[in-house]
Formats: C-alpha cells, sequence, structure tokens
C-alpha cells in the first residue's frame, strides 16, 4: 500500500480520478442491469400469468371430461405459435390433478402421463410441496432458491372446486437475450461514458501533476544548486498552486543575488589580499634592491674597473633597473596629494592614445562630459582612463571601433570604455583584474590590476560586461566633498 | 361491470341476428338457383384420413356434384356418436362410416359399397408404440402403460385391442393403467409419436396413408401387432334413401375408378376404388362385438 501511495502525482492523480470514474459507471451501469433483469423477469411472470389464466379456464372443460388428448392439444398450442411480441417461450407446460401427478404435459418423454412431480428431483419436491401449500387463487410466480427455472402456477377450478394445477415451466436462460440485450445498451453508454470521461481526467490530472512535478524537482536541488527557472507558462493560474510558483520564482531570484553577492565578496577579498602581499613583497624587494643599485652607482663612479666589468655591472644594473620598474607599476599608490581633475585633462589623454587608435584605423569615439573642475586627484585617474583605452584599442579588431565616455552622474565619475573585439569567457572575466593576466599579450598584464588598485584607494568600484557585442568596462568613482 | 357485459350482449345478439339473415339469404337464393330441384344428398363421413385434407374432400364434392347432377354436402362430425346421432335422426342420407357403427346401425342403414384397399375390400388394425420403446412384441407387455384409443365406436381404434385382451383372459378396463380417446387415427399416432401414450390402435389404412403423406410422423412409431382383417369401413344409405338415388350414388362410386379424373381422387385418397360389398363381410366385427360386450 506504501508504495502505491508513494507513486508519483503525475500517474497518482489521473489515476485515483480513473478509478474513481470506473468506480461510479461501474456502480451505474450494476445497478442499470439490476433493473433490466428485473424488468425483463417482471415481462415473462406478468405474460406468464396472462397465459396460465387463459390455459387454465380453457383447460377446465378438458379436465372436468377427462379429455386427455383436447387438453395435450391445449397446452400445446401455445409452445407451437411465439408471438413476436413475447419471443420467451415456456420450456414445458404440465397439467397436474390434485395429487400433484401429471394429467398431461407438452412434453410426454420427460414429463410422463401419471408420474408424480414430487419424485423428478428434489427441485421439483420442493416445488410440489409449494403448490400444495398454496392456496391458489390466481397465477402465481414461483422462484425457488438456487433453481435454474422459473414456474408460474395457475388453478385449474370450477367455482372453486379444484381440479388441478397448470404449472408452466421457463428456463431462466430464456431470459439472458432479452437481459443480454438490454445489458449491452448499457454497457455501450458506460463505455462512451468512460470514453469521454478518462481523456478528460487524464488531461487535467497532468495538468495538476506536471507543474507539481516540475516544482518537487527544482525543490530537491535547493541546497545543492540553485535550480533552474520555472517555465511560467506550465501554470498561469492564480490558485495555490500558482501562488507557490509565484513564491517559488521570488525565492530564485533572491537566491541568485545572494550568490553573486557572495561570488563578487569572495573576488575582491582575493584582490584585496592580492595587493597587500605585492605591497609586502614591493617592500622586501625594494630595500636589498635600493642597497644593490647604490653599491653600483658607488662602483662605476669610484672604482677602478676594466671595460668588462663595467659592462658586466651595466647589464646587472639594468637588470635591477627593471626588477625596480616592475615593482614600482605593482605597488600602485594613487598619490591623493595632487591637482584636482579638469575637463582638459580628458582631451589630454586623448591627444596621447589617439596615435595608438589611429595605427589600428580604429574608428575612435569620444564623448568628453565633464564641464568644470573634479575634486578627485588628476593623475590617477588619467592613469585609469589611458590603462582602460590602451586596453580597449589592443583588444579591439582591426578598423574596429573603440568609444570612451566620461560624465559626472550624481555624485560620481563615470569612465566608460567599450571595444568591439573579442568577448571575454566567464572564467576570464572572473580573473580580469588579477596581476600579471594571460590575456596580456605584450607588457606585463599589470595594467587593469594597476586600474583596479587605484579604483580601490579611491573608493570607487570597477566592472567588466558585455554590452551587445562589446566589451565595456565601467568605472564608477565618488566625488569627494572638497577634498 | 354490468355497464360493460350488457353492450357486449347486445353485439353479440345484432351479429348473430346478422348471421341468421346471411343464412337465410343463402337457403333462398341456393333454394332459388336450383328452382325446383330436389334438396342436396348429405353425405356423413367418419373416416378420419379426411379430416386432414381439407381440399380434397372440396375436390371429390365438386367430382360427385358434377356425376350426380345434384348437390353434396359433406357433413363432418368430431366423433363416430355425433354422426351415428345424425344418421338416426336422419339428417344423413349416406354416410362412410367405420365397421362398428355400421354392425351397430344395421337395422337403420343399408350397405352400399365397400373400398377397395390394396385390391381387398379389407383393413387391419395395426398397435402402435414410440419407437423409443424397442421391446414391446405384443399388447400384453403394454400391461400398465398409457394407451391411446381412436374412438368409443371405432373398430380398429376400440374394440379390436379391447377383443385381444378379451381372448388373453384380460380385463380391458384395468389392463391399461390409463386409457383416452383422441377422437381420430391419424391423432392416435400423433399422440403415441409424442409419448403422450405408450401404446396405441390406429387404423392400418390411416396409419399407411399417413406413412406417405408424413413419413416424419409414422417413422416416430413402430407397428407391433397387425390384427386380423375386418371388412373396410362401407358406403352406407339410410333405409330412407329411394331405391334409384341409392343406385345413382352407387355407380357414381364404383366408376370413380374409370375416368381420370375419379382415378386421381382415388389415388389421393390412397384407395383403388369401390365395390358392392356383402354384409357378412362385417361378420367378424359382429361377433367381437358381442364378446367384448360380454
Amino acid at each position: 500500500m506504501r508504495h502505491i501511495l508513494n507513486v508519483s502525482f503525475r500517474y497518482k492523480i489521473p489515476l485515483w480520478g480513473s478509478l474513481l470514474i470506473v468506480i461510479t459507471a461501474l456502480a451505474v451501469s450494476a445497478s442499470l442491469m439490476g433493473r433490466a433483469y428485473d424488468d425483463v423477469k417482471q415481462d415473462l411472470s406478468t405474460s406468464a400469468k396472462g397465459l396460465g389464466r387463459t390455459l387454465a379456464v380453457t383447460l377446465l372443460p378438458s379436465m372436468m371430461n377427462d379429455d386427455v388428448w383436447r387438453a395435450f392439444e391445449i397446452i400445446n398450442a401455445p409452445l407451437k405459435a411465439v408471438s413476436p411480441d413475447s419471443p420467451v417461450r415456456a420450456e414445458l407446460i404440465l397439467v397436474l390433478d390434485n395429487a400433484r401427478k401429471v394429467y398431461v404435459s407438452t412434453n410426454p418423454q420427460a414429463a410422463p402421463m401419471l408420474s408424480e412431480l414430487a419424485q423428478w428431483s428434489p427441485e421439483h419436491a420442493m416445488l410440489s410441496k409449494r403448490i400444495a401449500r398454496l392456496a391458489l387463487r390466481q397465477p402465481e410466480t414461483i422462484e425457488l432458491p438456487g433453481a435454474r427455472r422459473i414456474y408460474v402456477v395457475a388453478p385449474i377450478a370450477d367455482e372453486g372446486a379444484r381440479l388441478g394445477t397448470l404449472v408452466i415451466v421457463y428456463a431462466k436462460d430464456v431470459i439472458l437475450p432479452r437481459f443480454w440485450s438490454a445489458a449491452w445498451r448499457g454497457g455501450v453508454v458506460g463505455l462512451l461514458v468512460l470514453a469521454v470521461l478518462l481523456p478528460i481526467n487524464w488531461y487535467w490530472g497532468q495538468r495538476m501533476a506536471v507543474p507539481l512535478v516540475e516544482l518537487a524537482t527544482r525543490m530537491e536541488q535547493l541546497g545543492r544548486q540553485v535550480p533552474d527557472d520555472l517555465d511560467s507558462r506550465l501554470y498561469a493560474y492564480r490558485d495555490e498552486l500558482g501562488r507557490l510558483f509565484e513564491a517559488y520564482s521570488r525565492m530564485l531570484k533572491e537566491l541568485r543575488e545572494k550568490a553573486a553577492l557572495e561570488r563578487e565578496i569572495v573576488k575582491s577579498e582575493r584582490l584585496a589580499a592580492m595587493g597587500r602581499l605585492a605591497a609586502g613583497m614591493a617592500h622586501e624587494i625594494n630595500n636589498p634592491l635600493g642597497g644593490m643599485l647604490t653599491a653600483i652607482d658607488t662602483l662605476k663612479c669610484h672604482a677602478n674597473v676594466d671595460a668588462r666589468t663595467l659592462k658586466t655591472v651595466a647589464l646587472i644594473e639594468r637588470g635591477l633597473k627593471q626588477i625596480k620598474e616592475t615593482v614600482a607599476a605593482s605597488l600602485v599608490e594613487a598619490k591623493l596629494k595632487s591637482r584636482e581633475l579638469t575637463p582638459q585633462d580628458i582631451e589630454d589623454v586623448h591627444t596621447l592614445v589617439f596615435p595608438q587608435a589611429h595605427k589600428k584605423a580604429l574608428r575612435f569615439v569620444w564623448r568628453n562630459g565633464l564641464t568644470r573642475d573634479v575634486a578627485l586627484p588628476a593623475a590617477p585617474i588619467r592613469q585609469i582612463l589611458i590603462n582602460l583605452l590602451l586596453n580597449a584599442i589592443q583588444a579591439a579588431s582591426e578598423t574596429g571601433r573603440v568609444d570612451c565616455e566620461t560624465d559626472i552622474i550624481g555624485r560620481e565619475l563615470r569612465l566608460a570604455v567599450a571595444n568591439d573585439g573579442q568577448l571575454l569567457s566567464a572564467t576570464q572575466m572572473e580573473h580580469l583584474f588579477e596581476p600579471f593576466s594571460p590575456l596580456s599579450e605584450s607588457g606585463h598584464g599589470l595594467g587593469l590590476w594597476v586600474v583596479y588598485q587605484i579604483v580601490q584607494q579611491l573608493g570607487g568600484r570597477i566592472a567588466a560586461g558585455r554590452d551587445g557585442e562589446r566589451m565595456r568596462f565601467v568605472a564608477r568613482i565618488p566625488v569627494g566633498d572638497g577634498a | 361491470m354490468r355497464d360493460l357485459t350488457l353492450p357486449i350482449r347486445n353485439r353479440r345478439l345484432l351479429r348473430s341476428l346478422i348471421w341468421g339473415a346471411v343464412l337465410l339469404m343463402t337457403a333462398w337464393m341456393s333454394a332459388a338457383a336450383y328452382g325446383g330441384e330436389p334438396p342436396p344428398f348429405r353425405i356423413g363421413l367418419t373416416t378420419t384420413s379426411l379430416q386432414h385434407a381439407p381440399g380434397l374432400l372440396t375436390e371429390w364434392q365438386r367430382y360427385m356434384e358434377r356425376k350426380l347432377k345434384r348437390r353434396v354436402v359433406f357433413v363432418q362430425r368430431d366423433s363416430y356418436r355425433e354422426t351415428m346421432d345424425l344418421l338416426r335422426l336422419n339428417s344423413l342420407d349416406f354416410a362412410w362410416i367405420c365397421d362398428y357403427p355400421y354392425v351397430y346401425l344395421q337395422p337403420l342403414v343399408r350397405l352400399l359399397a365397400v373400398p377397395v384397399y390394396h385390391g381387398r375390400p379389407y383393413n387391419r388394425a395395426y398397435l402402435i408404440v414410440p419407437t423409443t420403446d424397442a421391446g414391446a412384441t405384443s399388447i400384453l407387455q403394454l400391461r400398465g402403460r398409457v394407451f391411446a384409443y381412436a374412438d368409443p365406436y371405432s373398430t380398429t381404434g376400440y374394440l379390436s385391442p379391447r377383443y385381444e385382451l378379451r381372448q388373453a383372459k384380460e380385463d380391458p378396463a384395468h389392463f391399461f393403467r390409463k386409457t383416452f380417446f383422441t377422437w381420430s387415427h391419424r391423432r392416435v399416432v400423433e399422440a403415441v409419436a409424442s409419448g403422450l401414450a405408450q401404446g396405441g390402435s390406429v387404423d392400418s389404412y390411416v396409419w399407411d396413408s399417413l406413412e406417405l403423406t408424413q413419413p416424419e410422423l409414422t417413422a416416430r412409431t413402430r407397428i407391433v401387432a397387425r390384427s386380423a382383417e375386418y371388412g373396410f369401413p362401407p358406403f352406407v344409405a339410410h333405409r330412407a334413401v329411394p331405391a334409384e338415388d341409392r343406385a345413382l350414388m352407387q355407380r357414381v362410386l364404383f366408376d370413380m375408378a374409370l375416368d381420370p379424373e375419379g382415378e386421381q381422387l382415388l389415388k389421393r385418397l390412397n384407395l383403388d376404388g369401390f365395390t358392392l360389398g356383402e354384409p357378412k363381410l362385417y361378420d367378424s366385427v359382429s361377433r367381437m362385438m358381442e364378446i367384448v360386450d360380454r
């Protein structure tokens, strides 16, 4: 039983519905069939009683004159002619005397004259007893328990003086064909009803079950992953199920937002840790490096060294300077004490990068929204914009397009740079602002790292994303209060 | 109920009146048609094979009317007794009756003609049982059975088996468990064939004729014993019939075998013709009557 109840709603709802429909149809059909059987039996009883009454009256003179042959002809008449309106034919007609011996019968071989009814079989013994007990005035139907025959008995009497009893015997089988024809009609109607109701029930059951099943499947995924959206067309109504759908959608939206937030936090934590690490390392490297460079200077100025040694020292000096530059590049420090950003600073950046863009024959779309000075240090902002633009120019396809927009929105400076180059994958986006980016084909891959560090130090934020078929970087930096 | 019975009675009365009027009209019209001609010959019939061939009877009647140049009315009754009563009442001119009634009514009738059957003016009684009874070989083995007689005034269908029992020193009244009359030889065959009676006595002429026309009926019976020959049921004339009418009727019957139409009718009657019989043909029946009635 438990297994059955564990079955999916997808099957359970239509099955329960079908079961109820079938049970109802069966119950209605059975009661109609029972009614039909009773009707047919009632018809038989009524027509048999009429026949019994007529025969009893006709038989009276024959019995009074002991005219066996005439009586035989009379009882045989109804068996020979079966009228179409009463197709039920008697199996046997008997005339019994008062001792319940056969006076005459339609089948003398099976029911010979003068044989005692009670001697034939236990069933007939019971019938004989019943006839003896009955004070018969009118034809009556006798149905014996377990018997496969129906008996209609009628008195043959002359003004109360009973001469004998007429017995008309019907096999119950004879009413079966009529019963079956009635039952068949009922059965066909039942099947038609089922043929209409079952598909409707199945359809509605599926309508109910499929959304529930989908919902259940997704709810099960909770905890392991954020499940997919539900197709709102699956159930577009405002009942309890519909409300459940809406609640699910709301929950899903909140879950996604939470997940995105967590990812963002993880990413910035990582970048901050990298920044601290880089600063520490730069400090540890810069100290000995400064010493080494001073030593080389001293060696070059004061020591008496041969040309070969000098060459080697110069090589070491260049290497050490490169290390110093690299370390300096990764150790970004926005120098806050600087003059304020002016619209001209933005135009200067345009002048600086334009030759690069021109080299690739790019369409350079420039929109400078700044109209007045902004309370932000000019140098770091210029650095950010130059880095973003150089990246964009490098990433843009040949004869492609690069857009640059700068404006003040509310209390924020917004720098937006877009290019039509190859779009970045989700993994690439994940590690976009990390130092020594593998995306960088030339240079040390520190451009975006530097940008990120500066933006962070200025209290702003930067995001990369797809804008249609373009990659777009947007940096937002809060404008300080008169800082 | 009273309200209903009254109109029904009225209707019945009306119907009887109409029928009476129609009959009177017919009688008057026939009398007018035949002018002053003598009244029709009334012929009584008991020999029962004709009862079941109404078409044959009508043709025989027309044949006779043409030959006799006089109208003929066949009068059929259900039992021999009723035909005998009609003869006694002088309501019949001629009759084809069984030997027993002939012997019984001898003072009242004259022998006119005797049918010839299989070349001889004789018939017999057949003792028959259902074919399901394979054992019986004589009437004495039917003790305690149900037995069917044809008619209490039939030689072959009543007198003969009782005579046999008498000869065997049995009491015919108690020999059988139950007896009944079927009022015709043909129905004796039916009663035995259906199993209603376990034995029966039937005229050989009727059984043989039935075997020709309804072999499926006779096939369900078996002839156990054949009796001695008796004179064939004769055609008789009432003693009141004038000699010339008697001679005319006799001639017509004798001449039936001579013309094709008559021959055809005889063939359908399963007879060879008619011959002048003698009353002593029926002496054996008379003796049997004496013995049985004793």
